[in-house]
This record gives C-alpha cells, sequence and structure tokens, in this order.
C-alpha cells in the first residue's frame, strides 16, 4: 500500500510497505533548510522587496470605493448623488454601467455585480454603487453622499426557517433502523459552530489597469486567476484574450480569495473602463471583516446508536448549513461537510441529511477545510460523548472504530490504500503521552469531586485556580476535489524547455505562503535530475501561465504537482528519445540549441478507478483521505473560565511529504486557526450585521494565545499519484477544535456544544453542572448540563 | 502643513506633510519604503511596525508630528551592512532557514518586533520571546517557527 515512488534530493530511508512512514525533521544546514530548499521567495518577504498589491505603482491611477447597503433585505429603488456635492472630478458606477452580465461568475450565478434599480438588496454589506477619485480624501467626502433609496423587505436570519435551499444532500447506507435496534446505547447531540473569519494578514486588494485595445488587466491578491479571468470575461464582456489576470504577492488566503477577489476584480475594472485610468480597490480591514466571506455556519445533530464494547452500529446525522445571502460555494461546502460528517469510523447503517439555506446575511465561502472542521467537531464530540457514558477511553473507542485498509464508507466508496487511521492515531497517544496524563488529570478530578470543597457555581477547590485537561480528536479529510470535480475542471500544467535552455514550471496555482513555489521546482527537478534550484517558476498572470484549477482544496501539491511530474517526465522522455538516450541533465541546454523550445502541457486525466455519481451520491468521493491526530492540553481558569491552551501534538498524514519545514508550517498554521476556531473566534450579529467587523473586536490568537506545537508527519502515499501526495493545506483544521473541547471537559466536566468554547459558554456550562440538587457527575455535566447551558438539546438515552 | 525632518535607515528625510498624517503613510507613499505593511490601521496587528528610536511601534497610529528629530528604522533597513554583501542578517537569515515566513505580509512588522527584542537584551526563553511579539499576529505559522527562529538568534547560534 505504501510504496515510494519518487527519489527526492534528501529522502529518508524505505520502509516496509505495510508502514506510513513516520518523516524524519532533519537537522540544521547552514544555507539550506535541513537539507532542502530555502522558500524561494522568501528573501524579498524579509527584506520588504517583495510586492503585495497595494506595493505597486501606477502612475495615475485612482483610489476606488464601494457603496454598500446598509439593510439586510429591501428593494432598491434610486441611487440619489446629494446635488450640493461636486461630481465632476469623480466618477460613479452603477448597475447600468455594466456591459455584460450583472452576475458574478460561481456555481450558481446568483450574485449581482451591483445591485440594479428595482433590485433585491439581501444583506448589509451588499454593493450597490462605485465611487473612483483621485484621491483618498475626496473619497471620503463623497461616500456619504450618494444616498441608497430603499424600501425594506422582511429578512430571514435563521438558516433552519429558510425556505430558501441553495443544495440539499442525502447519503445513506445499510438499515438505520435495524442499526438503532441492534445498538445497546443511543447517544443523541447537537452542535453548533459559528463564523469564523480568515483574516490573511493582507486584506483583499486588486488594480484594474485598462488596456488601449479595449481590454483590462487586474493586479491582485488572489488564489484563483481564472476564476478572475472568467468573470471578467462575463461582466466585462472581454474576449479571452482582452481578460488578463497577474497575481500579486499574496498576503494569505485561507479560502478567502478564493471567490471573493473576482467581485473585487470587476468593482474595480468597471471604475477604470468608466474613468480610462487605473483604478486601486484596496479594502481596509473593517470593510474586509464586514462584507466578505466567512466559513459557514452549521447546526449539526447526531443521533448514535453503539453497543456496550463501543463499537458504532447506527449513526444519523442532519446538517445545516447557513449560506448567508448568495450562493458562492456552498453547494460544494455543504457536500464536503456531509462526506465528513459521521467522522473517520466505520458503520454499517448511516443517513445523512444535509440542507444549506439562504439567509440575510453576508455570503459565507470558503476557508480552510471547507465544510469538514463544522462537521468533525461535531462528531468528534460526539463519539467523545459516548466513551464517556460507555466508560472507554477516548483512545480506545477510537481504536475500535477508526476506518482500516478495505473499509467502506457510508457513500460506498471501499478504502482501498494509503489509510493511516490508526497509525497517526497511535503517533499522536504516544507522542502526547495521552493516557498517562488523562489518567493524572482524571485523578485531580476525582479528587476535587471528592474533597467536597466544590462550592456552588464554579468547580473551584481549595487552592486550585486552575484546572488541567488533555483532549483527543482523530480526522480525515478528503484529498482534492469533492467527488468528479477534477475531471469537470481538467487542468493543465505545462513544463517546458526554453529555447535559451532554461526549465520552467507554468501553472496558475498560486503562492500564498504555502509554498507553491518552493516545491514545484523540487517536483520537476526531481524528475529532470536537475539541481531545484535551476527550475524556474512563470509568473502567474493569465497571459503566461494555462488553468490549473485554482489553489483551493488541498489539491495543489497532490494534482497540480501530479500533472508536473507527469509532464515532466514527457519532456524528459521527448528530449533524451532525441539525444541517443542521453540523460536529460547532460543534453538538455544542447537540446534547446538545437531543436527550440519544448513544451509539455499536461491534462487531468482521471484517477484509475475512482469513480463517483453525482446524482445518486455513491462510489469515490475522493481519490484518497489524509488522516490527522491531534491531542491539546488546556488549562481552564476557575474563575473566569478562560481557557489557554499549552500543547498541541498535531500527528497529520500527508501521503507525501515534499519539503518538511513548509508541510510542518501548513500543520502548525492550520493547528492554530483550529485553537483560535475552538476558544476565541467568534462573528457576533445583529439584524444580519457582523458586530465586531475590527481586529480591535475579532479576536485571532497571539503568539501568547498560542500552544507550544510538536508536528509529526506520516507518509502514506496515495498510489493513484505519481509522488503520493494527498495534501496538507486543510487537514489539521479539522481536528484542533474538538480536541481542545475535549481537553476542557477533561478539565471541567463539562462539555462545550457550541464553538466557541468561551469563557461565558464555559461558566454557563459549570453553573448548570453545578447547581446546588443536581447531580454533579462527570456524565450528568456532560449531557444535561452543557446542552441546557448552551442553549442546545443535547440528551442522552438507552435503547 | 509642516516640514518634518527625521533619519529613515541612516539616511536624512525631509518631508512637508501635514502634522497627522501617519508615519506609514509617509514611509510607503512619500519615501517609497513599501517593505512595512498595512493590516489593519488601528494597531491591533502589528504588520506596521518599525523602530522609532530603538522603540518599537505601530506605524499607522504616529502621527508625522512625533517624528521630528527622531530615528526611525524599518525592514530595509535592517540589514543594511549585510545587504551591501548581498546577503541578509542574521534575523533574516534564522526565519528563511527555521521556516518563520510563510505568506510574508507580517514578516517585516515581525522582523521589527524581534529586532527591538533582541536590542534589549532578550534571550531565547520562549516564553520571552513570545512576550516580546504578542503585538504582532501571524495567520499562517502558528508562531512556533517564528519563536524558534528568533530563539536561535538570540541564542547566538546564526550570529
Amino acid at each position: 500500500m505504501t510504496t515510494r515512488t519518487l527519489p527526492y534530493p534528501p529522502i529518508a530511508p524505505e520502509r516496509s510497505a505495510a508502514d506510513a512512514l513516520v518523516v524524519d525533521p532533519g537537522s540544521l544546514t547552514p544555507g539550506r533548510t535541513r537539507g532542502y530548499p530555502l522558500r524561494r521567495e522568501g528573501p524579498s518577504k524579509l527584506t520588504g522587496a517583495a510586492k503585495y498589491t497595494d506595493d505597486l505603482i501606477f502612475p495615475g491611477a485612482w483610489y476606488g470605493a464601494t457603496i454598500r447597503s446598509t439593510e439586510p433585505r429591501a428593494r432598491l429603488l434610486a441611487v440619489e448623488l446629494d446635488p450640493d456635492a461636486d461630481w465632476s472630478k469623480v466618477v460613479v458606477v452603477t448597475a447600468a454601467d455594466i456591459p455584460g452580465e450583472n452576475l458574478v461568475s460561481a456555481i450558481k450565478e446568483d450574485q449581482p455585480v451591483l445591485v440594479p434599480i428595482g433590485g433585491e438588496i439581501r444583506h448589509h454589506a451588499e454593493p450597490v454603487a462605485l465611487l473612483a477619485a483621485p484621491d483618498r480624501e475626496t473619497i471620503r467626502r463623497l461616500r456619504s453622499r450618494i444616498r441608497l433609496v430603499t424600501e425594506p423587505l422582511p429578512p430571514v436570519f435563521d438558516p433552519e426557517l429558510s425556505d430558501h435551499v441553495f443544495a440539499r444532500y442525502e447519503i445513506g447506507s445499510g438499515d438505520l433502523e435495524a442499526g438503532f435496534a441492534a445498538a445497546d446505547v443511543v447517544v443523541a447531540g447537537e452542535y453548533r459552530v459559528g463564523h469564523q473569519e480568515q483574516l490573511y494578514i493582507e486584506s483583499n486588494a486588486m488594480i484594474a489597469v485598462p488596456a488601449e485595445d479595449g481590454g483590462m488587466a487586474v493586479y491582485g491578491s488572489l488564489q484563483c486567476p481564472y476564476y478572475v479571468h472568467k468573470a471578467m470575461r462575463k461582466t466585462l464582456g472581454l474576449a479571452s484574450d482582452q481578460a488578463r489576470v497577474v497575481q500579486a504577492e499574496t498576503g494569505g488566503g485561507f479560502g478567502g480569495k478564493e471567490e471573493y477577489p473576482s467581485i473585487i476584480a470587476l468593482h474595480a475594472a468597471l471604475l477604470a473602463r468608466r474613468c480610462g485610468r487605473p483604478v486601486r480597490m484596496i479594502y481596509e480591514r473593517h470593510e474586509d471583516i464586514a462584507a466578505t466571506t466567512k466559513r459557514h455556519p452549521a447546526v449539526i445533530r447526531h443521533r448514535t446508536g453503539v453497543k456496550r464494547d463501543g463499537t458504532l452500529i447506527a449513526q444519523d446525522i442532519e446538517i445545516v448549513m447557513d449560506g448567508g445571502a448568495y450562493c458562492t460555494l456552498t453547494p460544494v461546502v455543504l457536500s464536503r461537510g456531509a462526506l465528513h460528517s459521521g467522522g473517520p469510523y466505520r458503520c454499517p447503517n448511516v443517513r445523512i441529511r444535509a440542507r444549506a439555506t439562504r439567509t440575510n446575511t453576508p455570503p459565507n465561502g470558503a476557508m480552510r477545510g471547507f465544510g469538514a472542521p463544522q462537521v468533525e467537531f461535531a462528531a468528534e464530540t460526539q463519539l467523545n460523548r459516548i466513551a464517556e457514558r460507555l466508560g472507554i477511553s477516548p483512545a480506545e473507542i477510537r481504536r475500535r472504530n477508526a476506518y482500516e485498509l478495505g473499509d467502506v464508507t457510508p457513500t460506498g466508496q471501499t478504502l482501498r490504500d494509503s489509510v493511516a487511521a490508526q497509525e497517526v492515531l497511535r503517533l499522536a497517544i504516544e507522542a502526547a503521552d495521552f493516557e498517562r496524563i488523562r489518567a493524572a488529570t482524571g485523578r485531580v478530578a476525582v479528587e476535587r469531586r471528592g474533597s467536597g470543597e466544590v462550592p456552588a457555581g464554579r468547580l473551584r477547590s481549595g487552592a486550585a485556580r486552575t484546572a488541567s485537561g488533555i483532549g483527543l480528536a482523530l480526522g480525515w479529510h478528503g484529498a482534492g476535489f469533492t467527488g468528479s470535480g477534477e475531471v469537470h475542471i481538467g487542468s493543465v500544467a505545462s513544463v517546458e524547455l526554453t529555447d535559451d535552455g532554461r526549465v520552467r514550471v507554468l501553472i496558475g496555482s498560486t503562492e500564498m505562503g504555502q509554498g507553491t513555489t518552493t516545491i514545484f521546482p523540487m517536483m520537476v527537478s526531481g524528475e529532470l535530475g536537475l539541481p531545484s534550484e535551476v527550475v524556474e517558476m512563470a509568473p502567474v498572470d493569465t497571459a503566461v501561465v494555462p488553468d490549473s484549477g485554482p489553489t483551493v482544496a488541498s489539491r495543489t501539491a497532490m494534482v497540480v504537482g501530479g500533472l508536473c511530474i507527469a509532464a515532466a517526465r514527457r519532456l524528459r522522455a521527448e528530449v533524451e528519445a532525441r539525444n541517443g538516450g542521453r540523460p536529460f541533465v547532460e543534453v538538455y541546454r544542447d537540446d534547446a540549441a538545437r531543436h527550440g523550445r519544448t513544451r509539455v502541457d499536461q491534462r487531468f486525466e482521471p484517477y484509475p478507478g475512482i469513480e463517483f455519481d453525482d446524482a445518486t451520491y455513491r462510489g469515490d468521493a475522493y481519490p484518497a483521505f489524509g488522516w490527522a491526530a491531534c491531542v491539546a492540553t488546556v488549562d481552564v481558569d476557575l474563575d473566569t473560565g478562560e481557557v489557554a491552551v499549552r500543547d498541541v501534538v498535531a500527528v497529520d498524514d500527508v501521503g507525501r511529504v515534499i519539503h518538511p519545514i513548509l508541510c510542518e508550517g501548513q500543520v502548525e498554521g492550520g493547528t492554530l486557526q483550529a485553537v483560535g476556531y475552538a476558544t476565541i473566534e467568534e462573528i457576533k450579529l445583529e439584524d444580519g450585521r457582523y458586530l465586531n467587523d475590527r481586529l480591535a473586536t475579532y479576536l485571532i490568537p497571539t503568539a501568547l494565545d498560542a500552544p507550544r506545537l510538536t508536528t509529526i508527519l506520516v507518509e502514506a502515499p496515495f498510489s493513484g499519484a505519481p509522488h503520493g501526495a494527498k495534501g496538507v493545506g486543510e487537514l489539521p483544521m479539522d481536528v484542533g477544535a474538538p480536541a481542545v473541547v475535549a481537553a476542557i471537559q477533561d478539565a471541567v466536566g463539562v462539555w462545550i456544544t457550541e464553538l466557541p468554547a468561551t469563557p461565558e459558554r464555559i461558566l454557563a456550562a459549570l453553573d448548570v453542572a453545578t447547581r446546588p440538587g443536581e447531580v454533579r457527575s462527570a456524565t450528568a455535566a456532560g449531557t444535561a448540563g452543557t446542552a441546557g447551558a448552551a442553549g442546545t438539546a443535547g440528551a442522552a438515552g438507552t435503547a | 502643513m509642516s516640514r518634518i525632518r527625521f533619519l529613515v535607515n541612516g539616511a536624512p528625510a525631509e518631508v512637508e506633510v501635514p502634522g497627522m498624517r501617519r508615519l506609514l503613510d509617509v514611509l510607503r507613499e512619500d519615501l517609497g519604503l513599501t517593505g512595512t505593511k498595512e493590516g489593519c490601521g488601528e494597531g491591533e496587528c502589528g504588520a506596521c511596525s518599525v523602530l522609532l528610536d530603538g522603540q518599537v511601534v505601530d506605524a499607522c497610529l504616529v502621527p508625522m508630528s512625533q517624528v521630528d528629530g527622531r530615528i526611525v528604522r524599518t525592514v530595509e533597513g535592517l540589514a543594511l551592512a549585510a545587504r551591501e554583501r548581498g546577503e541578509l542578517d542574521a534575523l533574516q537569515e534564522a526565519f528563511l532557514e527555521l521556516g518563520a515566513a510563510q505568506c510574508g505580509i507580517c514578516t517585516p512588522g515581525m522582523l521589527m518586533a524581534a529586532r527591538a527584542y533582541l536590542d534589549a537584551g532578550g534571550g531565547p526563553d520562549h516564553g520571552s520571546i513570545r512576550e516580546g511579539i504578542a503585538g504582532n499576529l501571524c495567520r499562517c505559522t502558528g508562531y512556533q517557527k517564528i519563536v524558534e527562529a528568533i530563539a536561535t538568534v538570540a541564542a547566538g547560534e546564526m550570529a
């Protein structure tokens, strides 16, 4: 199952095929990074030379601004310019100025670029008009002089009450009723998660530059150049070669720059077209948080039937996601959520019902994990509650149920290779010393309860001001696009030998910190027998590179990497064939001089044996899965309810590690985003408006909030990809939050079923759990207690 | 408008700007020093951290009226001596080798906060380093490798 296929320069020794390989983290070597190439664009980032969008200078450029609705739902009757203001030195654009279709290109084309007169405003930050001026002061002065005349309409904020369904899926296997009938214990639970903001530190930014031929170029911070390209063709009515998209250095994305940059590019381009000069559309942080997409909030209900030994026998899962005002990527977010909702566990009888609906809040979209972190928080917390109820350790119940080779998922997918759930679980438990520490925290909890010192209201006892706990979670993440997504997109990646003898990789995949520009030269040079330093990366410019698909879904190293390796192999074969079979490295320069340029375009071909039916949701939902385990250690302040996450051990199977430092960086960053999701990141809403739409009020973890992170990388290669990679970006995001919540329960005895686990929610749960006259066992606290405190309906019963 | 003279990365600068113009805008727009980044504009993220007379400040919160006669150091001035040799300084080198920069947008500010920490005699203790960079948000790295890079320099291992 786990054969290595590609010898990258510094490579760990071969292991037996049966084992997943733990990657040797390497040693410090000056001038290289543990023997691997240095981040290619690192020096420019470290000296301040790297040019992000707002660093680019276009002489004569104007500044653009977006005039937005301030109501959650209304009919737009008119856009009025204050007649007392001077409008002669600025341009204003409304929907009437759009030359092509007034729709933002997406899955379902329901979102206007600007709300037209007579049209419906569907959320409070919806773009209605655009303004450009030579300087920011004029923008500031005039933007408040544009008045929107509207007629209010009744808004909908509760996704469960909305009758507009963006997407609905039902997945089933086995016989659910028979499963529950055969169960010894049935546990029910309800879990809630809110919005999460991607909070890339570079806010969204786009500069549109009109071309003399009537075309338009945009330079921006973005993940998916060809999404923007398509949107420009459609809305601006441009031919393919008239629309040009160039990625500037991009300061983080995390999904937040997947589809939203299209609308910003269109806004900048509409203004640039109108005023005939470059227009800079640089979002301030406040606007970025208030208006751009977030992770979908969700309500997830579980009813689970288990045998006394912990074996899962029936899972009935309902998911409702809040899509916000427009469809964006909601159907695919929900699809991934539904497919991951049972967790990485075999269960013969399953029903998963998922729907996503429309509300009058800003649209929700992609964020790292893409529907999986929501449902895996629910699945893992549910399993931990089942383990508690049965008196089985969280580690043991996972060992008994985690997928193994040959198991079948609810869509009927047989897991044929690279199943590392048991390996990552074992490694995390060992590395974190989980069972020993949990035994110790358990003894402290028993002493605290038995001491008679437990005060009413809180679990504070004696001198101890904090309680420590340890928690475990296991997760899975489908590698690459869901279902037949990759087949539909048909990505292309190219490798060329230039006529002057250079080797160049041409891909539309973007660098946004994850290391794209460093790992592609490694992958290609490994095939050609060259040092990675000599392989060049073409600029991400739609005039230069092909459409390699979007930089999303942890697919870049796996899918586009696979294409580049295949292209490099073909290039090598072609060059060696016409040079008498001599090695590429010896002949490529002469070959270029004699034959000129050789370019190989590699188009995606379906992975052999992988089939999925989009209509029935049966088959191979993903070509492979990555597997992750996480152990978190927390201290909970018993007076304030604050949680300090001290240590996290993250073990991730990514199929193939191409560059250990960059790969660890993905795990560490994703883990901290999950810790933030678990503890402090929360959007508060009032009438569909985000109340905390500033960085002063939407908090993300600082270095002081961040735990010590220990990362263990595991390789269980995917046999369908030439190099075995399964992707890493999203995997760690799936498991951090349930591990932290389990650790909180281990510390203070209450299950927090709604994220984030804020001090308020913890104290409320403790108040319920320790109310005088109620049983104060951990079990009681974990079921009735938390459910009541969190306003949810968790309950446990025995069948 | 005020005439304000100050030193930037060792070179004299003179600007005529409103006294309340932000140091950040003068650096980025008037002097073309775009290495200093804007992340939030309200002193929360630290992406615009620069050294003002050796103290780390958020350039988005500093009006030019407070800069007259003072010494400003930005990321472009971090490795002046080293850059003449085409090299990075020890802190930049450690960030590069240990993987402490990912998307890079927080990096200039993070480097300046780290420089101030080291210049104040900060040692390799991780807890102290975390205190020293607590005003600088990073969304990519989880801070682990940033802390390790600063600790490595503090311990003199990369000097």
